[in-house]
């Protein structure tokens, strides 16, 4: 058993590693000198050829990911932070330390000032959608999965196609209209501050209410699946003709077991909640870690998109790798085997 | 769902207006009126014509990005599934970290990199696609491979590209035509998204999720400009997987 941690720990990081070199391979290699990006588009070419001799950027791009991946575990000190580079970037941590990710040209700042704060906002967010999201689908899932066929069943799965097909930024469109335009309830924009008439608790209504519509249909349609499945065994059948109630046996025997196979997709939820929100971050002005990635890309901010990627891989990995142990927990036939 | 492909086949003769005409005189009163039955947005475009002509891109860009997911990752599946071994680990991983990975993230690095265009939307979808659809076609090739067909056709002499393409692809159809409906579903959104984070198509051009960022700013004021585009969306993917589910239905009942 412990031999199977190892090797799925083995992997993960190998995927780490694989990955982290596409990000700064895509990122680094793009069209459009690294130099220029940082410089921004006002300076004269002979600056930009200076900084590019600097920091060795003509060198191979694995040469460069060596030595990023230098900077970023303080093997090494981060050439920007240079004062004769006279870029006007320093570091209260100092330019050599481990989690080093060099600087933000949007923010003019280092990139570790920025990014926890953005994380921990979309922490909240999901955090509060996923504490609504696994109860709810839950509730539904078992309730419907235990009667195939049933008037709530029928209903769920209409709904749940429905929910579905709703993107996020049509919900957050539709339910603005109805409850900040029409009614004028809820606040239009979440900055998380709790300036003016409305309190922070008040502009996390309509973000959480936008990621539990699109998500809720969805977890509740697969643990609906897996319980038909589990309510259809012969064990269950073997539980049933033992003379035990239906409640007896959905609780002792079936819901155990139903739990297994949607484990690993509730933890891709919180995954995907916690990264792939930029759609609703966007929509509400929410200050989060998805729109800050966005904003990044779309300015060309090169170190804190390779850090909010790797920040987002990293998150990706360890989710897989916990559901891949919990799996393995929750089944004893892997267990044992 | 018949309802948007006909409209986008038929738009230059259904549209009233050029999707980028402007009518200044509408700008005063943009809301729904006899001569644009959808009102007009911000710019005094007619929005039932920008919806027209966006239903056009959409069905084009979406089956487009589509079909190139499942040509890469069929290939990429049937090679793993068949062949087992080190291809089908060396696959099967990069799979998993393309999986890994918040699909939203992987848009935004590739399309802020490489530029918005129609080609670079089916590019950006299709590489984010194609793991999946592999995953898929290597379960169904693992699961048809040890079929008396199978081992038929190997007795007979065919080669493996012979097996793999005329035996065990046309058994694998139910599954992966209900997979690409709700693909295409899914596609939609995010063909929507994109546009929506400004990351689709340049303007002028009718991206529909382009018009609902356009206009969202004024929804205090014209809700009307990003409701109904809103709505376009979400009734075209509703029509996918409602599709999807019927045909999953039929293929579960045989």
């Amino acid at each position: 058993m412990s031999g199977f941690i190892l090797r799925r720990l083995a992997h993960a990081v190998l995927t780490v590693l694989a990955a982290s070199f596409l990000i700064f391979a895509v990122s680094e290699f793009s069209p459009g000198s690294v130099a220029r990006k940082m410089l921004g588009p006002y300076v004269e070419d002979v600056q930009v050829d200076i900084l590019s001799q600097k920091l060795k950027l003509d060198d191979a791009l694995i040469i460069r990911y060596l030595r990023w991946l230098g900077v970023l575990t303080g093997a090494i000190a981060d050439p920007l932070a240079d004062p004769a580079l006279n870029l006007g970037l320093s570091d209260p941590r100092g330019s050599r330390y481990f989690g080093n990710f060099g600087y933000s040209q949007l923010y003019k700042a280092p990139v570790n000032d920025i990014i926890w704060n953005r994380l921990a906002n979309t922490l909240l967010l999901a955090g509060t959608a996923f504490a609504i999201i696994l109860p709810l689908s839950l509730a539904f899932g078992v309730l419907s999965g235990m009667r195939e066929g049933s008037r709530l069943d029928r209903s769920l799965s209409v709904a749940g196609i429905v929910l579905t097909s709703i993107p996020e930024f049509a919900s957050g469109v539709m339910l603005t209209a109805v409850f900040v335009v029409g009614l004028k309830w809820l606040p239009g924009i979440s900055p998380l501050e709790a300036r003016g008439d409305w309190s922070i608790a008040a502009q996390l209504v309509l973000p959480v209410a936008v990621l539990v519509l699109y998500d809720f249909g969805y977890v509740a349609r697969m643990i609906r699946g897996s319980m038909v499945e589990v309510m259809g065994r012969a064990y269950v059948r073997t539980a049933f003709l033992k003379g035990l109630t239906r409640g007896q046996v959905v609780l002792r025997h079936a819901l155990r077991n139903a739990m297994i196979a949607p484990f690993t997709v509730l933890l891709l939820q919180l995954n995907w909640l916690i990264t792939g929100v930029v759609v609703t971050e966007m929509v509400f002005a929410y200050p989060g870690f998805g729109r800050m990635l966005l904003e990044a890309a779309l300015f060309g901010d090169i170190a804190l998109v390779e850090a909010a990627a790797l920040t987002a891989l990293l998150l990706a990995v360890v989710t897989q790798l916990v559901g891949d142990i919990g799996y393995m927990l929750l089944n004893p036939r892997i267990r044992l085997a | 769902m018949l309802f948007w492909v006909a409209l986008a086949v038929l738009a230059p003769i259904l549209a009233p207006f050029p999707p980028n005409a402007q009518d200044f005189a509408a700008l005063a009163k943009p809301t729904p009126s006899a001569a644009h039955w959808l009102g007009t947005d911000h710019k005094g475009r007619d929005i039932l014509s920008r919806l027209i002509w966006g239903a056009r891109i959409v069905l084009t860009v979406a089956p487009l990005a589509v079909a190139a997911a499942y040509l890469i990752g069929t290939a990429m599946g049937m090679l793993a599934g068949y062949f087992g071994g080190w291809i089908d680990a060396a696959v099967s991983r990069v799979s998993d970290v393309m999986l890994s990975f918040p699909l939203i993230i992987l848009y935004v690095i590739v399309i802020a990199n490489i530029g918005p265009s129609a080609a670079n939307i089916v590019l950006a979808v299709t590489l984010a696609s194609a793991p999946g659809v592999s995953r898929i076609v290597r379960g169904l090739v693992l699961e048809l491979k040890s079929q008396d067909y199978v081992a038929a056709a190997k007795l007979r002499g065919e080669n493996a590209a012979f097996i793999l393409i005329v035996e065990i692809l046309p058994n694998c159809r139910g599954p992966l035509i209900v997979d690409a409906c709700l693909r295409l579903g899914y596609t939609t959104i995010n063909i929507g998204v994109l546009g929506f984070l400004g990351l689709g198509l340049p303007p002028p051009d009718p991206d529909w999720g382009g018009m609902i960022k356009e206009t969202t700013a004024l929804i205090t004021v014209w809700p009307h400009m990003a409701v109904i585009p809103s709505i376009a969306v979400v009734s075209l993917v509703l029509g996918f997987n409602l599709l999807a589910d019927g045909l999953n239905e039929m293929t579960r009942q045989r």
